[in-house]
């Protein structure tokens, strides 16, 4: 496969470079990124590397390591400008240092996953407009072209290019770092994270546009925060979001009818519903609850909710108290008029509607363990975790691995003794 | 390395006043703590001390001056410090010590290098 010519416009080759420059194009775009502090200059040079593949390859064929191959490429582009800009005298020190620092062959794999990583806090910084870093996310971490994260974000492809531009000066011109923060703010800089790669799935979860559903940005949501928990290996929150993203995706399925219209939890065939997603998901969420302490963050709560949709036989059948009393908790953590409106039709589900209404504890109840001692007796709130309207038909179905498969009522159980 | 200006927007008090020793005396355990960092800076008297100067009508048009803040607000710019730092991270950083983060907001802005 990899000497074989292919003729200059076939497909196989459109795919295969596309597949190289997705994947491997994000890696080196980190390793310019954080060589030449340039995001700007390390995007021109990562597509100016993809159009010369394009030029090359169906004459040379695709080369046995394309990704190397791409990455000398982009090098040498990267070096053409900043030798160009060297006029001035700052800049030819700096070219010089940075010609330098750029190997001529591609950095050892353990360089590229921590520049990898560093691409992702510098894209996801707080000092950044919240939907900017979900534009600059989906246009360096995930490679989607300018137009395409315009047609995500609903605005126009000049208004997007506009963004992009200003959000990447923001971080030369306030020399935002690449780097990977230090153990202090290492909390807050990973919720940053997690938030981005949230919005990125619900933007696709719950789209406005004329889809319903963008099932693009679903992936690319799923695919970050498989990448994050790659690079940041047992962190609670990273997994718990990535515990919300599978169980919620796990409906996706079901979620449309043939003429794309949303089908409502009650009514969706559950046996659509992807069971590999749902156990890997359960067990996700309990390793990370098991990890926090049982101290329970909105990602957690979210996703224990999702899990008692995922796990229930049916709609009828779900257990709407044990719903009702995580959107109560969801509430004091993370007060907002959506958790109230799901919290209002769970509490309906609940014996006919007769479930008292949790009361709200003081916002500095913020952990888990003293709000879950309230707990039973507080009824119910609504679950439409992440998407759906209502019910649920389907098989229980926790557990591929034993230990970690258990359904999160044992948690929540868990929770609610500590302390 | 990057300069970034902050600028404090704090209650609009009289600096020199005694019953603000107790501050300023923070505010100078601040300047001994970053030294190093701190390239320069002032603190200003109150809002009430401003004028305002407009030229309207742009170059060599009328100097209209007048008085005070453009709005009532219950901050307002007090001072400012001129910090070198490596990046952003750290100008954040050295920014959450001022005194003036604790009951009002520090505006962190880089200096275009002239």
């Amino acid at each position: 496969m990899t000497d074989r010519w292919r003729p200059p416009s076939t497909p196989s080759v459109a795919v295969r470079l596309d597949d190289v420059v997705r994947i491997e194009g994000g890696r080196i775009l980190a390793v310019l990124a954080a060589t030449t502090g340039d995001l700007q200059l390390a995007e021109d040079s990562v597509q100016d590397a993809a159009i010369t593949a394009l030029e090359v390859w169906p004459q040379t064929g695709v080369p046995t390591d394309p990704s190397a191959w791409l990455y000398v490429a982009a090098r040498r582009k990267a070096l053409d400008v900043l030798r160009r800009d060297s006029n001035r005298p700052r800049h030819e020190q700096r070219s010089t240092t940075l010609a330098g620092q750029l190997q001529r062959d591609p950095p050892p794999d353990s360089r590229i996953r921590d520049d990898v990583l560093r691409l992702i806090f510098t894209c996801c910084h707080p000092s950044l407009d919240l939907e900017h870093r979900v534009a600059l996310a989906l246009r360096t971490l995930c490679g989607l072209s300018t137009a395409e994260v315009a047609r995500a974000l609903l605005v126009s492809e000049a208004t997007m290019a506009k963004r992009l531009v200003r959000t990447k000066q923001k971080i030369v011109r306030a020399a935002i770092p690449y780097g990977i923060p230090g153990d202090e703010e290492l909390p807050g800089r990973i919720a940053a994270v997690c938030a981005v790669v949230h919005l990125v799935y619900t933007a696709g979860h719950h789209a406005t546009g004329a889809e319903v559903v963008r099932t693009d940005l679903c992936d690319e949501g799923l695919r970050l925060v498989g990448l994050v928990d790659e690079l940041l290996p047992g962190d609670a929150m990273v997994e718990a979001l990535l515990a919300l993203l599978l169980l919620t995706d796990a409906r996706r399925p079901a979620r449309l009818e043939a003429d794309g219209s949303l089908v409502p939890l009650p009514e969706q065939d559950r046996s659509l519903w992807d069971r590999s997603k749902i156990d890997r998901g359960v067990a996700l969420l309990n390793r990370s609850l098991a990890r926090s302490g049982n101290v329970a963050d909105p990602y957690q709560l979210q996703a224990a909710i999702a899990a008692c949709h995922s796990t229930a036989e049916s709609h009828a059948s779900t257990d709407w108290p044990e719903i009702v009393r995580l959107y109560g908790i969801l509430a004091d953590v993370h007060p907002n008029p959506v958790v109230d409106l799901n919290a209002a039709i769970a509490i309906g589900e609940v014996d006919g509607g007769r479930c008292p209404r949790p009361a709200r504890t003081s916002r500095s109840a913020r952990t888990f363990a003293p709000v879950a001692r309230r707990a039973r007796r507080d009824a119910a709130s609504d679950g439409r975790p992440a998407g759906g309207s209502g019910g649920v038909r389907g098989r229980r179905g926790c557990g591929a691995d034993g230990a970690g498969t258990s359904p999160p009522r044992r948690s929540a159980a868990g929770m609610r003794r500590a302390r | 390395m990057p300069l970034y200006a902050a600028f404090t927007f704090t209650p609009d008090l009289d600096w020199t006043a005694p019953e603000q020793s107790a501050t300023m005396a923070e505010y100078g355990r601040f300047g001994e703590d970053h030294g190093h960092q701190i390239r320069g800076g002032q603190v200003l008297f109150p809002s009430s001390t401003a004028t305002v100067v407009r030229v309207k009508g742009g170059r060599g048009g009328d100097v209209v001056t007048s008085d005070g803040p453009y709005a009532e607000t219950k901050e307002v710019l007090s001072g400012f410090y001129l910090l070198e730092c490596a990046d952003l991270d750290e100008a954040v950083k050295v920014a959450s010590e001022i005194p003036a983060t604790w009951d009002g907001a520090v505006e962190v802005r880089p200096v275009i290098p002239l």
